[in-house]
């Protein structure tokens, strides 16, 4: 019997048995889930239920990728800059993406009978946190470009001299060099 | 139908297919196999918490259950505590901002297997299309899970369904998609551990920094870490209280406030003042029944108690209540022995109008028909001429704008 499933199905009865076992919990969640409230509202429900999943690897991943892509092309001659605009703006999306709701007003009379307030302030502190986040990032990349030219400009006597010093390691592009996607 | 064998003859076709379109270096079963426990350990978290904030609704008393009884999971019914009182803002305060500081980890974790969805020949037997098939379980339904938990919160409804069966039921979907996840996946991750502690001595050292340009394995951590503290710094506060809530800008109940959180308005209940005036009447039903006034209430003996109000969305806020004991009340009404009371708000329409208490809940001492907060009368909007306030209990049971409290043997 295993080894009827190995060649046929490809895995062992576990397995197959573990996989029918969750396909029967989503089955038996739909089906408490989905009766009641007419075809739209289902609809409505099984489009939220796959559509996560979709926007997300279909439209979001490419996006951000190519969103990398173009700033790789944009940092060719300085490649250190890279990683410092990737880490800000990676954050200040994520920040965005998990508080959207508030940031962009997206539900203020819902907002205003459950706290009596409006929604206010969010999009000033996501700006105000965007942009420390981008100038932190930036004076680091400062300090660390200076750091690199006093090191440079020190001679060959230094021991702490890294590999590659000596050379502009900004108008190189190294070749070694490859970028995320 | 075409048979697998066939299909993987064909080559792949080009674009994402092909092995060489995912670039990333970093991309490896070691990477996921870091990103997945860490994540496996914050999720664990945001279920086990999720099923608690089931359980703290009492759903087998009276009306309280939202999700229908019966086709919840019975093993989840078990008397909800008083104590520690901090115990629902505890574990819902983990359930939301763990959740919410997940989010950089759970994107790591997709970007590092995004080749995988990818993979040619799509299906290349049976058993991998089932897998696939529970893949699409495990994703859509963390999708819905993380995009329904995180807008509710933000008090956003964007879609047509109830939030609660519907969470409810994602989070079972989830769970056990997961729970079949991780079983087919530790041995690739022993795999991966394997792997790299026989490739290790040749390696370059784990400090070797990445030429400029990428980004290291460290520097991806150090990333999504990045991302998780700036999520706690904004959110946390709203559950911890203390110097944090002030910092928390972009939480729905954080940033600098002069009064504690209300949720749902006097006007959005539909709480006309002239109703909650001198006119208002608390009436306590039993083995009798008796009406009393607010000056009759404040003449009965008070207590004082310093307790949260905790919210399912997250936040929590501990203030310093006074007012009848319940079980106080329980007596006057005839019932010491009471095992519920049916909370009755002057509320008419909504979930909550009507809210019942376990014996537990009512009997303990500092479970209260609070008058007063901080030494002042309630505000309207807090639920004056009075509220519940019970220890460990969910936001919405402690009930604003109590007309009536029926004391059941």
């Amino acid at each position: 019997m295993t080894a009827w499933l190995r060649a046929h199905y490809g895995a062992s009865p576990g397995h197959l048995l573990g996989h029918l076992a969750v396909l029967a919990v989503v089955g038996y969640a739909l089906w408490a889930l989905l009766p009641g409230g007419g075809t739209a509202r289902a609809i409505n429900l099984l489009a939220w239920l796959l559509l996560g999943a979709v926007l997300h690897d279909l439209v979001a991943l490419p996006l951000y990728s190519l969103a990398d892509r173009a700033a790789q092309r944009a940092t060719r001659r300085r490649p250190r800059l890279l990683n410092h605009l990737r880490v800000p703006a990676a954050i200040s999306a994520t920040l965005l993406l998990v508080s959207f709701p508030l940031i962009l007003v997206r539900a203020d009379a819902s907002y205003v009978r459950a706290t009596g307030r409006h929604v206010e302030g969010y999009a000033r502190s996501w700006l105000l946190i965007t942009a420390g986040l981008f100038a932190a990032s930036a004076l680091l990349y400062v300090v660390r470009s200076r750091r690199d030219r006093l090191h440079d400009a020190g001679g060959p006597s230094g021991d702490q001299r890294r590999p590659g010093a000596g050379v502009d390691r900004d108008r190189v592009r190294l070749p070694d060099r490859r970028p995320a996607r | 139908m075409v048979r697998p064998a066939a299909l993987t003859r064909r080559p792949a076709p080009p674009g994402p297919f092909q092995p060489g379109f995912w670039r990333s270096p970093l991309r490896g079963p070691w990477l996921t196999a870091l990103l997945g426990l860490a994540l496996l350990v914050l999720l664990a978290i945001v279920i086990a918490t999720g099923f608690l904030s089931h359980a703290a609704y009492n759903p087998d008393l009276g009306a309280n259950a939202i999700v229908d009884r019966g086709r919840d999971l019975p093993l989840l019914s078990f008397g909800w505590p008083t104590r520690p009182v901090w115990l629902y803002a505890a574990t819902q305060g983990l359930h939301v901002t763990v959740g919410i500081v997940a989010v950089p980890l759970l994107l790591a974790k997709l970007w590092s297997v995004i080749p995988k969805l990818w993979a040619w020949p799509p299906v290349a037997s049976p058993a991998q299309g089932l897998e696939r098939l529970t893949l699409v379980a495990l994703v859509g339904s963390a999708a819905f899970q993380f995009a329904t938990g995180i807008v509710n919160a933000q008090l956003w409804y964007p879609f047509h369904f109830g939030f609660v069966r519907a969470h409810y039921f994602g989070a079972v979907i989830f769970t056990a998609a997961l729970l079949l996840h991780v079983a087919v996946k530790v041995p690739v991750m022993r795999e991966a551990a394997r792997t790299r502690r026989a490739i290790m001595p040749a390696a370059r050292p784990p400090h070797a920094s990445a030429p400029d340009g990428t980004i290291s394995r460290r520097g991806l951590f150090g990333l999504v870490a990045g991302a998780m503290g700036a999520l706690v710094v904004v959110t946390a506060g709203q559950s911890t209280g203390g110097p944090l809530r002030r910092i928390a800008v972009l939480a729905p109940r954080g940033g600098d406030d002069n009064d504690f959180p209300v949720n749902i308005t006097a006007a959005t209940a539909g709480i006309a003042p002239a109703r909650t005036g001198t006119a208002w009447r608390l009436r306590i039903a039993g083995a009798r029944t008796e009406q009393l006034d607010r000056d009759e209430l404040l003449a009965l003996a008070q207590t004082s108690a310093s307790l949260p109000i905790a919210c399912v969305e997250g936040w929590s806020t501990t203030q310093r209540w006074s007012g009848v004991r319940l079980a106080d009340l329980a007596a006057r009404a005839g019932r010491p022995d009471a095992t519920s009371v049916r909370v009755r708000s002057l509320q008419k329409r909504g979930k909550f109008a009507q809210v019942t208490l376990s014996g537990d809940q009512l009997r303990d001492p500092r479970s209260l028909l609070a008058l007063r907060v901080n030494g002042a009368d309630l505000s309207l909007d807090h639920g004056f001429p009075a509220r519940v306030i019970v220890p460990a209990a969910p936001g919405v049971h402690c009930t604003k704008w109590v007309a009536a409290l029926e004391f059941a043997a």
